[in-house]
């Protein structure tokens, strides 16, 4: 199939169609409006329906209905909306349901801007919502990326019954690359939907869509076998780039729109004689705690930076997985400020003259 | 070889679609691509701009610092993207709005009267094209058949008529730049 040249923003919304997804539930906000606004023309035409809620709770709600009824359903929004939508999360993971949600990142907090950033990435990998539970988060660095993790997104979403959060941001969703609508490479075993609520009949036991134990030792138990299901995701759905590791003295860590800028900085460092590599996380739940854990263990590898568009989130991950084997430094541009290549540049090498002395 | 390219004016001036037609043909010719826009509340008479890449290579990051060209169709765009030209790079002015010359010494400027061309042709919104038509005379790029079959997707069946029009804003352009100036 030819490439087409698509916003970041129709391209995601595209690949929900093309992955099954019926139903669209959502309420506007910049910069992801090319969403619901790509999803209200197209989804009539392949006989789905789009619904422009009263407000992004009401959204989110729609959302658990319609996964309640075993559809493929998506709904979209900038941070402040995802905020909103959070209780509805809560509510999807505690049922054990699957949905796509995707997060245009714009600068926070509060209404903040309309400007990239990646200060939501707290929010959307360690929970978000009340209660123990995790969304999968997958943050693509490309168009091409987003597309394919889209689609993905929704098998496993429907694998594990859990749902799947895009994490991007303004600028990937605003601006234009080729992509192309392919099959995904790998061939997924989705269970059948026997739980899902498609209207009694007499044939099977009655299906209920619940989030509520009032036992406390039953809700136990409902939340250590959601765990359980975690940690199989954490042994298979591990997504992670390695770029110019081998040899590198200092390692980045970046996801989304920032990796593209970091190799960038590397390619100009190499010019340099600068040896940097970048460990791309591109599932940020699952975390490549392993990656790291390996990369740290490494003699020529001295320290680690991560550059992020916060005041320093994921660092926070990368800490963990480094475990005090090398320093981890951080870099960031926040309120939808995007790092200058020059001044990762200048970090990278002050860490260098610092580790190297 | 990668060009990194940023185009500025003022919101209606058909800055956005120079750039996807440039990105389009770009891709349309096996390149790799990326187009960025400025966004925010924006609007007709506000500020705009976009940053495209056309390269042989994967495009990293999407964001144009040190561009190979800049194209500025308005007085603010001259004053705001002229220091962004990487040494030895290319400025192209649309001389009719900006009154002011370059201040640089280090690169090549090319003066183009894209509105004036635009009225000649008969339609004032074909400036852009003009400019476009210089940019892609000056470095090759890409060609003039690509963009035209581009703009020909951007515009769909029902404005083939004015194909011809932007045709030839494109080859108008393409003759200024003899007259660039390299310091």
């Amino acid at each position: 199939m030819s490439k087409v040249l698509m916003k970041g923003n129709e391209a995601i919304a595209e690949a929900a169609i093309q992955a099954g997804c019926r139903y669209f539930f959502g309420y506007p906000i910049t910069p992801q409006n090319e969403i619901p606004a790509y999803m209200a023309k197209r989804l009539p035409e392949v006989g789905g329906c789009f619904i422009q809620a009263e407000s992004e709770v009401s959204a989110i709600n729609m959302v658990y209905g319609a996964a309640g009824a075993g559809a493929r359903v998506m709904t979209s929004s900038s941070s402040p909306g995802i905020s909103l939508k959070q209780e509805g999360l809560s509510y999807i993971a505690g049922a054990e349901l699957p949905c796509v949600v995707v997060n245009m990142v714009r600068g926070g907090p509060g209404l903040g801007g309309i400007q990239p950033a990646q200060s939501d990435y707290f929010q959307a990998t360690k929970g978000g919502g009340h209660g123990d539970y995790h969304l999968v988060v997958l943050a693509p660095s490309t168009i091409q990326e987003a597309v394919d993790l889209v689609m993905e997104g929704f098998d496993i979403a429907d694998q594990y019954r859990n749902p799947v959060m895009i994490l991007g941001d303004g600028m990937l969703g605003q601006m234009m690359e080729p992509v192309e609508f392919r099959p995904l490479s790998s061939k997924r075993e989705l269970p059948p939907k026997t739980w899902a609520t498609t209207g009694y009949t007499g044939d099977r036991p009655r299906n209920i869509i619940n989030s509520l134990f009032i036992d406390p030792q039953a809700l136990e138990e409902h939340v250590k076998r959601i765990y359980r299901k975690y940690e199989e995701i954490k042994k298979k759905e591990v997504k992670v780039e390695c770029y110019n590791c081998e040899d590198a003295e200092i390692i980045v860590a970046a996801y989304g729109t920032t990796a593209r800028i970091v190799k960038s900085v590397i390619q100009k460092a190499k010019r340099e004689g600068m040896n940097v590599g970048l460990i791309r996380p591109i599932s940020l739940w699952p975390f490549p705690t392993s990656t790291f854990e390996e990369w740290a263990q490494r003699e020529h590898v001295k320290a680690f930076m991560s550059v992020e568009m916060s005041m320093g989130q994921m660092v926070e991950d990368v800490r963990l997985s480094v475990n005090g084997r090398k320093p981890v430094y951080f870099y960031g541009r926040t309120g939808g400020m995007v790092p200058e290549p020059n001044a990762i540049l200048s970090e990278i090498k002050k860490v260098i003259g610092g580790v190297s002395r | 070889m990668t060009h990194q390219i940023i185009i500025a004016g003022f919101g209606g001036q058909g800055i956005m679609l120079m750039g996807q037609l440039l990105a389009y043909a770009g891709m349309l010719e096996g390149k790799n691509v990326s187009w960025l826009p400025s966004y925010g509340p924006e609007m007709r008479g506000g500020t705009a701009n976009c940053n495209v890449i056309i390269s042989d290579e994967p495009v990293a990051s999407p964001i144009v610092t040190e561009a190979t060209a800049v194209m500025v169709m308005n007085r603010p765009s001259l004053d705001r993207f002229e220091g962004a030209v990487m040494k030895g790079g290319l400025l192209l002015v649309n001389s009719s709005l900006i009154d002011k010359k370059a201040s640089r010494d280090d690169i090549e400027v090319c003066y183009i009267p894209a509105n004036e061309i635009a009225d000649q042709l008969g339609n004032s919104r074909v400036a852009n094209m003009v400019v476009l038509g210089s940019y892609i005379a000056k470095t090759g790029v890409v060609s003039p058949a690509s963009v035209i079959e581009s703009l020909r997707k951007a515009l769909g069946p029902s404005k083939e008529h004015l194909i011809p029009l932007n045709e030839e804003a494109l080859k108008r352009g393409a003759e200024c730049v003899k007259e660039c100036v390299r310091r």
